[in-house]
């Protein structure tokens, strides 16, 4: 089976986020990257088909962050081929300029799969996944929690998560391209001595798009960071303060005696 | 119809309307009153077609009648709402943003040429122009949009809209499926269900929610403690879930359960609107958080700026030294 994985950086939320001057759009200069998060499920999702299947996987980003580390990263874990899209933009491009961008580069390698993670958070113009998938004339399933190969030749069983720890059971006839939520297992840790020696043996390929950008049917007039409509009370002092005042606050509201 | 109609993408949740569908129809209704068009409902399949006369805010709704659309049916659904659009040409159609929603929008939007705006908190129609606040960044951010093109697909965040309160049955239009899909490659086989003999998070009375702040598993421990001093359960957000740390039956959130307990400890909870979803009415919330700017401390009713692992300890020793007296 041949599969590719798509990995994109994301700004950390960990950080303050800054906007620019201009007020449409936050601002990248400086920034702290991480890999998406349910990127980084999808390709654990293709590790763990291909453990259990025969796979050939490639990882592919767009040149923004750190990606050069997302993707000696995918080729410590297991990735066969690692590629990454150059673009030189300060801010990143839209979904839909990111679907058009990864179809082009998509359509030669003739994967039966694609993965990716069904959100990210700096998504304003739709998740990439149906938009790639439409682009690319492929059925798609998001929200995934669980890919195996499916008893069919050609088919993938997919598991897609509704409210309530409900899933449904899906059949997928291949190529498609698949959503991921989180794979069956927690994305496997790889140690910083292997991604350094990935990073000397992985020949990290650059392929170019003649993908012009596509802005979103939409134009941002202000960006900002939300007022609080409302704010819990704050609690301060010693933990012990603390700690005394929320038991207080149990016995009051009835919850502890 | 004209275009100024606003559609709204409807959905079900066990033999009634979601929730999100009668949010959507009140964020339709105020839309539509400022374009003097209609608010249209689209009820894809028997189970959606059933609840017709529930979808308040609605002027009319169009039911299709094809069971095939009753369960997951992604390229069947998007070639129905694609021939309703194209035919009606309206100003916005509304989708919430839940898991099937979220993957037919973006879908729907490339078929239909459309603008498509996520994670929409707000929609306004002010002098003819359609804007839209979205939220992103985990709730962190939020943007003022101006969508020109139509007709737009609007991906509507839960909670953020009131549901309509006009009151009256809309009209009904009965149709069969303008659009059937012959080749069928994405085919729903079963529900699967959450096996019995977890505890019932939406029944505890006191729940201890887990955040990424927990670091890591061996820490799991100084929460199972205060849990414990309780009699209270724990659950949490999903990426704690995800880690395998505790079973999806106590994911709390958009793709968990929704909970209502007397008391809510946010422990090392940011107050992601995914999560936010799931617990925001919860009697009592009290979060904790190193960040003091954490979006959750907007919704808790009290809230500390620490690290659980110092503060938790002390809390669960506060309790049984009281218990003790």
């Amino acid at each position: 089976m041949k599969i590719v994985v798509i990995l994109r950086q994301v700004l950390d939320l960990v950080e303050p986020l800054e906007i620019v001057d201009s007020e449409t759009s936050l601002d990248y200069d400086g920034a702290t990257f991480v890999v998406n998060e349910s990127d980084d499920h999808a390709l654990e999702q293709a590790l763990l088909l291909k453990e259990a299947d025969e796979a050939d996987i490639t990882a592919l980003g767009f040149d923004f962050g750190e990606i050069d580390n997302t993707l000696y990263a995918a080729a410590a874990k297991g990735a066969d081929r690692v590629v990454k899209i150059p673009f030189d933009g300060d801010t990143p491009p839209s979904s839909l300029s990111v679907a058009a961008m990864l179809a082009e580069v998509i359509g030669p390698i003739e994967p039966d799969v694609v993965l990716v993670g069904c959100q990210a958070h700096d998504e304003l113009d739709g998740a990439l996944g149906p938009l790639l998938a439409a682009r690319m004339g492929r059925p798609y399933v998001g929200v995934t929690r669980g890919v195996e190969v499916g008893d069919a030749t050609g088919t993938l069983r997919v598991y897609k998560e509704f409210p309530g720890a409900v899933k449904a059971r899906i059949a997928v006839t291949l190529p498609a391209v698949l959503g991921v939520l989180a794979a069956e297992k927690p994305p496997r840790y790889v140690p910083v001595s292997r991604i350094r020696a990935a990073m000397k043996s992985a020949t990290l390929e650059e392929v170019e798009t003649g993908s012009a950008a596509l802005e979103p049917g939409f134009v941002v007039r202000r960006m900002y960071h939300p007022e609080a409509t409302g704010h819990a009370e704050m609690l301060e002092g010693s933990e012990e303060d603390v700690a005394a005042r929320i038991v207080e606050i149990l016995a009051e509201k009835g919850v502890a005696s | 119809m004209s275009q100024q109609d606003v559609f709204v993408l409807t959905e079900t949740a066990g033999d009634a309307l979601a929730e999100i569908t009668l949010e959507l129809l009140g964020a339709a209704r105020a839309m539509a009153d400022a374009t003097g068009g209609e608010v249209i409902a689209l009820a894809l399949g028997p189970a959606a077609a059933a609840q017709s006369d529930a979808m308040k805010g609605a002027d009319r709704v169009i039911a299709v009648n094809d069971p095939a659309l009753d369960q997951y049916a992604p390229a069947e659904s998007l070639a129905v709402l694609e021939s309703l659009i194209k035919e009606n040409t309206p100003r916005a159609v509304l989708i919430g943003s839940t898991s099937s929603g979220i993957d037919l929008a973006p879908a729907l939007a490339s078929r239909l040429g459309s603008p498509i705006v996520s994670g929409c908190v707000k929609v306004n129609v002010v002098d003819g122009a359609l804007t839209a606040t979205t939220s992103f960044c985990a709730g962190k951010m939020l943007a003022d949009v101006e969508i020109p093109g139509s007709p737009a697909v609007l991906v509507m965040l839960p909670g953020a809209c009131a549901a309509a309160e006009r009151d009256g049955a809309p009209q009904v239009e009965m149709r069969d499926n303008p659009a059937p899909v012959a080749e069928k490659r994405v085919v729903f086989e079963q529900m699967i269900y959450p096996e019995a003999g977890d505890v019932d998070i939406t029944k505890e009375e006191v729940l201890i929610g887990i955040g990424r702040g927990i670091e890591q598993e061996d820490n799991m421990e100084v929460v199972e403690e205060l849990a414990r001093s309780l009699g209270g359960q724990l659950c949490a957000s999903r990426p704690i879930v995800d880690q395998g740390w505790l079973p999806t039956t106590r994911q709390v959130g958009k793709s968990g359960m929704t909970v209502k307990p007397k008391c809510y400890f946010a422990l090392g909870m940011s107050g992601a609107p995914e999560h936010v979803e799931g617990m925001k009415d919860s009697h009592v919330i009290i979060a904790v958080n190193t960040d003091a700017s954490a979006p959750i401390f907007e919704i808790a009713h009290y809230g500390v700026v620490a690290d659980l692992l110092d503060l938790v300890p002390a809390i669960t020793e506060a309790i049984r030294e009281k218990t003790a007296c």
